[in-house]
């Protein structure tokens, strides 16, 4: 039976201390690796023949705006189909050089969901085909969903000011 | 006793409900009136409408054009979603900047006499997604006739909506599209 600590031991013994901040938010095993790292444990996941982590769920990103150097989290969740059990693993990066590997080799759903990750947090994905956004108009020149930006649209001329508490 | 039916609180007696159709000079077998009136009469009972449906708009428009609204009592009984076909654009639902451009390729395509109808909130000024990806209305890239606000409006309200259109039609000048007016309002939409 694949349990949490069957898994933790399995990455613990491959990869050392390397992988820290193990929780279980919900029963959800969930870790953190170093940036260069990604791509090396998601492998490991995918090939292993007890932990057969196959499917990757989801690929998002987090915007912490006050943890310096660590501001963008690159979030994946995978799943193994076969024994039913989810794992999420965590990759930090600053904001001033946000580069983290691509997935899109051992995934491909990987490609639109890093696309859109981009579109919205401006995480670089080294090495991915086609690097550009996907869900909103391709002249943007911000990310919308880090914390940087008012949450109106500032372009707007039509809106009465003291009505809106300005 | 048998009380005099009144459809309206003051009593009048002579009240018309339906108007009877343009002035002009009738007789035994013929009326004569002005062009743009009789041509106005015809466009305006035979709309046929381009439902550009996006999301719960469109949904409150496949209600009105259910048999319990009717919309084709008053001549859209024809929609098309060709826009070459089509007179009447109807915007429905909200309209994303990256959509814009598609809107707008999709009126340029329409022949002349072509009128537009923005229905909802969302299509009149962008609704209650005031965000950095929602077209805050249609009117920044295309021309509009009619707004019906609301989200969504009811059924009733897309009805009132058709009716003003079709007045707007039925009133319409032949040379309207010529005219200076016009040509400087397509200017400023930047649509030749």
């Amino acid at each position: 039976m694949l349990d949490n600590e069957t898994i933790k031991q399995r990455l613990v013994e491959k990869f050392g201390d390397q992988l820290t901040n193990f929780a279980e938010p919900y029963g959800m095993l969930t870790f953190e690796a170093p940036k260069d790292m990604n791509l090396k444990v998601m492998q490991f996941l995918f090939d292993d023949q007890e932990l057969k982590f196959r499917f990757l769920t989801d690929l998002q990103a987090v915007h912490y705006p006050h943890e310096k150097e660590r501001e963008l989290v690159v979030v994946y969740h995978l799943h193994n189909l076969e024994d039913n059990v989810r794992i999420r693993f965590k990759v930090f990066t600053g904001i001033t050089k946000p580069d983290v590997y691509t997935a899109t080799k051992i995934f491909e759903a990987a490609n639109w969901m890093e696309r859109e990750t981009y579109d919205f947090y401006g995480v670089n994905f080294v090495g991915h085909p086609n690097l550009k956004r996907i869900l909103n108009v391709d002249e943007m020149d911000y990310f919308p969903m880090r914390k940087e930006y008012p949450l109106e649209e500032q372009t707007r001329v039509d809106k009465d000011d003291e009505m809106f508490g300005r | 006793m048998a009380r005099p039916v009144q459809y309206n609180l003051s009593g009048e007696n002579n009240l018309k409900l339906v108007k009877e159709g343009p002035e002009g000079l009738g007789g035994e077998g013929y009326f004569a009136t002005k062009l743009d009136q009789v041509v106005g009469l015809a466009r305006k009972n035979s709309i046929w409408p381009l439902p550009f449906a996006t999301s719960c708009c469109g949904i409150e428009f496949m209600a009105t054009m259910g048999a319990h609204y009717d919309l084709a009592r008053f001549g859209s009984e024809r929609v098309g979603f060709s826009p070459r076909q089509c007179d009447l654009l109807m915007v429905m639902g909200t309209i994303a900047k990256k959509m814009g451009p598609v809107v707008k390729q999709v009126y340029l395509q329409m022949a002349e006499p072509r009128w537009v109808l923005a229905m909802g909130a969302c299509a009149c000024s962008g609704g209650i997604f005031d965000s950095y990806s929602v077209l805050q209305g249609i009117d920044q890239i295309i021309p509009v006739d009619v707004y019906i606000p609301g989200c969504p409006p009811r059924p009733e309200a897309v009805i009132d909506g058709i009716i003003k259109i079709q007045d707007l039609i039925g009133k319409e000048s032949l040379r309207r599209r010529n005219s200076e007016r016009y040509q400087d309002l397509m200017e400023s939409y930047g649509i030749q």
